[in-house]
């Protein structure tokens, strides 16, 4: 239920945007909760947007957690 | 999706794996999530198998389902068997009530609608004003919001039966059953987008249990774990999120803003556990004709929980797990639930049903 998923915002309309879940799938969702421009990824869950995901946050999180771990990329 | 499949990476999380092995102390360490996703990923992911056994990864009440008393469930049915078409989410098509699921009602004629959001029953009941529509409204904070947006201008013909239930209510219960004995907590990541980080800092403050916020990646999973042992070892029990990609400390006030607009917060039963303070949702007044409890006289008993024999009040709070229960996969089974834990994909026993090694 509390099943959310990720996907790209690919256009807005009003409370209404259009988000592509990969592969083809995309779904028009209500983006009333939260702020979001076109290009970024939101949370979505029974067809609202519920958090924008912060990609530099994402990508921070990895790399502290390579290096914290010594984990050297594969060749 | 591929700016997030980091979270994806085997081979740290084997390197993971290596350092929680380090930390595990020798005597018995509990750790409990509460959040069906989160199990779903341990069961699927055999997130158990690889870390050290004295290690025991806890399902607490994380299905917002099967902690729906069969009375709220018999309110509903009882709506859809007094000409009000009744729309909800799949997972509570099935759920048993105390005589009868929505499911069994629809046998009898009652109009049941499953919708996929919120949206589609509004858009259902402006389509046809000439009938009564109720929605049934469950979840947990996640979910709430959505609804407080939809309720101050739904249409004339539509109620909302209320049903929502909230998360840091019941761990707090958990905390407290010293029988449980819990080390630590991994909160759920999808209630946190909404939340914040704020509701949860109760845990480590009065309770001294290491709490990290999780998301769904196994990889997520594993160095929440990670983190708790350690948080353990350093004997300093701390709130912190792991899911920062997605929940940041003040959650999302716009959600937080709907609901309290909508909903006051007051004492609730849970399926299988009882009465908890403060931890489920009424519509405020100036909302009565949106209330499906004031605007029908609905009439039912107290309500029946648990079938005879069944021990979803027992899995719901993590004391024992689904195989242990003498009715799990012979006379309970997902085709033939008897009990609420085993209907939801996010029950615990429906998880454990699909197991591939049970």
């Amino acid at each position: 239920m509390c099943l959310a998923i990720p996907g790209k915002v690919l256009e807005i309309d009003g409370r209404t945007a259009r988000v592509d879940f990969g592969y083809g799938a995309t779904r028009e969702v209500d983006v009333t909760l939260v702020d979001v421009r076109v290009g970024q990824y939101v949370l979505v869950h029974t067809g609202y947007a519920i958090q924008v995901l912060d990609e530099e946050d994402a990508l921070e999180t990895l790399r502290l957690w390579r290096e914290m771990l010594g984990y050297i990329e594969p060749a | 999706m591929e700016k997030f499949s980091g979270f994806k990476d085997r081979n740290l999380a084997e390197l993971l794996r290596g350092r929680i092995k380090e930390l595990t102390p020798r005597e018995q360490v509990k750790i409990c999530h509460v959040c069906g996703t989160h199990e779903w990923t341990i069961t699927h992911s055999g997130l158990r198998d690889i870390i050290p056994e004295s290690v025991s990864l806890i399902a607490g009440p994380g299905c917002p389902v099967c902690v729906v008393p069969a009375r709220e469930i018999d309110e509903a049915v009882w709506l859809s068997l007094n000409g009000v078409t009744v729309a909800t989410f799949g997972d509570m098509y099935r759920a048993p009530g105390s005589e009868m699921s929505l499911g069994d009602a629809r046998g009898q004629g009652a109009d049941i609608r499953v919708v996929y959001s919120v949206r589609d029953a509004v858009a259902m009941a402006g389509r046809e004003p000439e009938r009564e529509f109720a929605f049934f409204a469950i979840g947990f904070e996640t979910t709430t919001p959505m609804n407080a947006l939809e309720i101050p201008g739904c249409p004339e013909n539509m109620s909302f039966l209320v049903s929502h239930r909230l998360i840091p209510p019941a761990m707090e219960s958990l905390a407290e059953m010293e029988d449980l004995d819990l080390d630590g907590f991994i909160a759920p990541g999808h209630v946190s987008t909404i939340i914040g980080e704020k509701p949860y800092r109760r845990f480590p403050e009065r309770h001294g249990m290491p709490t990290v916020i999780a998301g769904f990646e196994p990889l997520d999973i594993l160095m929440a774990v990670y983190m708790i042992l350690k948080q353990i070892k350093e004997g300093i029990p701390r709130l912190e999120n792991e899911y920062s990609r997605a929940v940041t400390f003040d959650g999302n006030m716009k959600a937080q803003e709907a609901t309290s607009k909508v909903f006051d917060v007051v004492d609730g039963a849970w399926r299988g556990i009882g009465v908890i303070p403060s931890s489920t949702l009424r519509l405020k007044e100036e909302f009565s004709r949106q209330d499906a409890r004031r605007r029908h006289d609905i009439e039912v008993g107290p309500g029946r929980d648990i079938y005879p024999g069944c021990s979803c009040h027992l899995i719901i709070i993590g004391k024992i797990t689904p195989d242990e229960c003498p009715l799990f996969m012979k006379a309970c089974t997902p085709e033939k639930p008897k009990g609420a834990c085993m209907v939801s994909s996010e029950g615990t026993c429906r998880i454990w049903a699909y197991r591939e090694d049970l």
